[in-house]
């Protein structure tokens, strides 16, 4: 099945006129963009503009109200097998009496397919994604036990035992420590290397500018997408945080770093 | 009475035999069931769908005009599913949540099937139909048929629970990402609510509408207690809800005329009250073991710091401290702190002067062993370490460290000591100028080697040169 896809030129993620509503109220305005191959992406913007919503609607979890999505060329459920979507840490029950190797075998749940067991090779596929968040030592833990960090790196290796060429992450850098955010980075980047491709939700703009190749500015539309380069600019930030009285002292901060960074480039 | 007994061991009578099948079908699917209801919290919809079958169970009895087992099943079914498909309905199209939309469902079903079944009462196929008895159950009236329906029930949830585990499981736990996986989450959630409804309906006549959410909702919170595994808690929940299904069915049968059902869950609810209060870890009373043996540790340990402080105050001159003194520096009685060096000596950390026997109680001396000083050194230190962190590391001042040194003391451990004496480096007098007893001090006691006589550490401490010369 993925075989076929390497030889498909198409890109991972298209999004065509995507409009999603909630509860009647507008979450996305017809959002236009397309993500190479090999790509870092941020997804950036303030609370409420929809970057859960956006990430959701790419997986088909919400419906859009009109428009598409394309997943390396396939629209509808054709394209799911091919995209690993790590939701936010608190939407799930932490209590729930399964062990970290429990959920990263859900990972493979999607290979292995309905109504049938996991194999030698999906346990393989396990142990090698626990090893690389480091989480071997924990394998057996209740998930309830484990600290932020830890039930991050779990989520991160259940999707890394999907083994799926376009990632989809939300927040995954939510209530980490410094050092698991590292760590996490690093992984992000060795999978790009493998020519994985990336979407992450991310709400820190000071980091934002260092780890992502290319931005999507979000706030309810489309406000800016391209290279971190040409998209992290002072007015397309004040144009996607704008508006909200307070995030604008913490805009105002930030173009200002931005605005040093550019003083001592020129 | 006995007779009853030997009726129910003896397993010759039909009705007998029959009620226990019956309650061991009934436990082991609702053990099943109940296991994801509880950990999906989806209690209250156990409790809302088994009440809103009453009215199909007797709209099924009025169409057919009989207590035919297929119809009742099927009437109890539709409503059932009925049930629950309204609630999520008003939760989508208003602006009510699901607690409020699940007692209206419940409340307002049940309602309209209580009225139904009285009147069907005073209506002549009803009065002898034993209909009445659905609503808290009567496992001596199973039929055969009955038993058919539940054993085909009972399999079919079986069948699908084993070959769905796995997507059942991550449908539970994670329900975005089992949809992102592209699976028809639809068509599980309809399978589960389909089996979980025909799991309540074959239950009735054994436990009654009133109380068959229980039979699901109290075992498997039981094995909640017991169990950090899925399937564990299954294989417990199913067992805990066999057992007081049998015992259930086995009081009902000694007392002719109490109803089975509530029976059964007051057998489960006491084994729920038992592994409530019992549990290895999560039990009640083992952690109330717990925070008692932490609090006996804090007060020995406490003890063995004011000997220290109490020697210290002498300069570690003398070898020995009288109760006097101790009680002096504990501010507490003779009487309490002979009971506390009592309990040092019970340990082995320290043993009541020789002469003593004649002495009277504020005069008798206690004399700490080599572990009782390395203890009481250990805790002294890991007091003035903090102090002394909390001054330089947390800006706190001086005279505001103590309160918290005095619970912390307890807690840390010998990696944490290390690692503050490091960032510390390796400090020799705590914010108020009083020495920190060193590793070395706790291995070699004063009273058999100097103390800190290996290392010149001035002649300004309270003990030292004293005890130098």
């Amino acid at each position: 099945m993925l075989e076929e896809l390497n030889e498909a030129s198409a890109p991972p993620l298209e999004v065509h006129d995507l409009t999603v509503t909630y509860h009647k109220r507008p979450a996305l305005y017809g959002i236009d963009l397309v993500v190479p191959r090999g790509q870092l992406v941020g997804v950036v913007g303030p609370n409420g503009a929809g970057k859960s919503t956006f990430i959701k609607a790419i997986m088909g979890v919400v419906k859009p109200a009109s428009g598409w999505v394309k997943l390396f060329g396939k629209t509808g459920k054709a394209g799911l097998p091919f995209v690993g979507y790590v939701p936010q840490r608190e939407s799930v029950d932490w209590d729930f009496p399964v062990s970290v190797y429990d959920v990263v075998l859900m990972g493979r749940y999607g290979r292995i397919g309905i109504g049938r067991r996991p194999g030698k090779a999906d346990h393989e596929a396990v142990m090698e994604a626990l090893e690389r968040v480091k989480m071997t030592p924990f394998m057996h833990r209740q998930i309830g036990g484990l600290s932020g960090g830890q039930q991050q790196r779990v989520f991160l290796a259940r999707a890394l035992a999907q083994d799926t060429p376009l990632y989809l992450m939300d927040e995954p850098f939510a209530g980490v420590d410094a050092a698991t955010e590292a760590a996490i980075i690093e992984l992000l980047q060795s999978l790009k290397e493998q020519g994985k491709t990336i979407l992450v939700v991310h709400h820190d703009l000071a980091t934002a500018k260092q780890y992502f190749d290319r931005l999507i500015l979000l706030n309810l539309r489309l406000v800016a997408y391209g290279e971190t380069a040409k998209v992290f600019t002072p007015a397309l930030l004040q144009k996607t945080y704008g508006g909200r009285l307070t995030i604008l002292s913490e805009v105002a901060q930030v173009v200002g770093q931005v605005e040093e960074g550019m003083d001592k480039h020129d | 009475m006995g007779e009853q007994w030997m009726r129910f061991f003896r397993f010759e009578d039909t009705a007998v035999r029959y009620a226990l099948v019956g309650a061991l079908l009934m436990g082991l699917s609702t053990g099943v069931l109940g296991s994801f209801l509880v950990v999906r919290r989806l209690a209250m919809v156990g409790d809302t769908l088994s009440h809103a079958v009453l009215p199909g169970l007797v709209a099924g009895f009025l169409w057919v005009g009989g207590k035919e087992p297929w119809a009742l099943f099927t009437g109890a079914l539709l409503a059932g599913l009925l049930g629950v498909w309204l609630v999520s309905q008003i939760k989508a199209r208003s602006v009510l949540k699901e607690d409020a939309a699940l007692g209206l469902v419940l409340s307002g079903f049940y309602a309209m099937g209580v009225c139904l079944l009285t009147m069907v009462q005073h209506m002549e196929i009803g009065q002898k139909s034993g209909l009445d008895k659905i609503l808290f159950g009567q496992a001596a009236a199973l039929g055969l048929n009955d038993l058919y329906f539940m054993g085909g029930v009972t399999a079919v949830v079986l069948m699908l629970v084993g070959l769905f585990y796995k997507e059942f499981l991550a449908l539970s736990f994670d329900g975005a990402f089992a949809r992102a996986l592209g699976w028809p989450i639809g068509i599980f959630q309809g399978l589960f609510m389909g089996v979980l409804a025909a799991t309540v309906v074959v239950s009735l006549q054994a436990s009654g509408v009133v109380l068959v959410s229980a039979m699901l909702i109290i075992p498997a919170s039981a094995a909640y207690l017991l169990t950090q595994r899925f399937v564990k808690l299954i294989v417990l929940a199913s067992g805990l809800s066999m057992i007081a299904g049998v015992l259930g069915a086995l009081l009902s049968f000694l007392k002719p005329g109490i109803p089975t059902g509530p029976c059964m869950v007051a057998c489960a609810s006491l084994e729920f009250g038992l592994i409530w209060l019992l549990a290895p870890g999560q039990g009640i009373i083992p952690q109330w073991v717990r925070r008692m043996r932490v609090q006996e540790r804090i007060a020995l340990e406490n003890t063995l710091k004011a000997i220290y402080h109490v020697l210290e105050k002498g300069g570690f001159q003398l070898e020995t401290v009288t109760l006097e003194a101790l009680a002096e520096r504990r501010r507490a009685s003779l009487e309490a702190v002979l009971i506390e060096g009592q309990g040092l000596v019970a340990r082995g950390f320290a043993h009541f002067g020789s002469l003593d026997k004649a002495a009277s109680i504020e005069n008798r001396t206690l004399h700490l062993t080599p572990e009782g000083w390395a203890r009481a050194c250990e805790i002294v230190r890991n007091h003035r370490l903090w102090e002394l962190y909390l001054t330089h590391a947390a800006n706190y001042a001086p005279d505001h460290v103590h309160e918290d040194a005095e619970k912390i003391e307890h807690m840390l451990g010998e990696t944490i000591v290390r690692q503050l004496e490091t960032r510390l480096n390796y400090p020799q007098r705590d914010p108020h100028g009083k020495l920190i007893p060193s590793l070395a001090d706790m291995e070699n006691p004063y009273f058999s080697r100097p103390p800190w006589g290996n290392k010149p550490r001035g002649t300004e401490g309270y003990g030292a040169s004293t005890i130098d010369s």
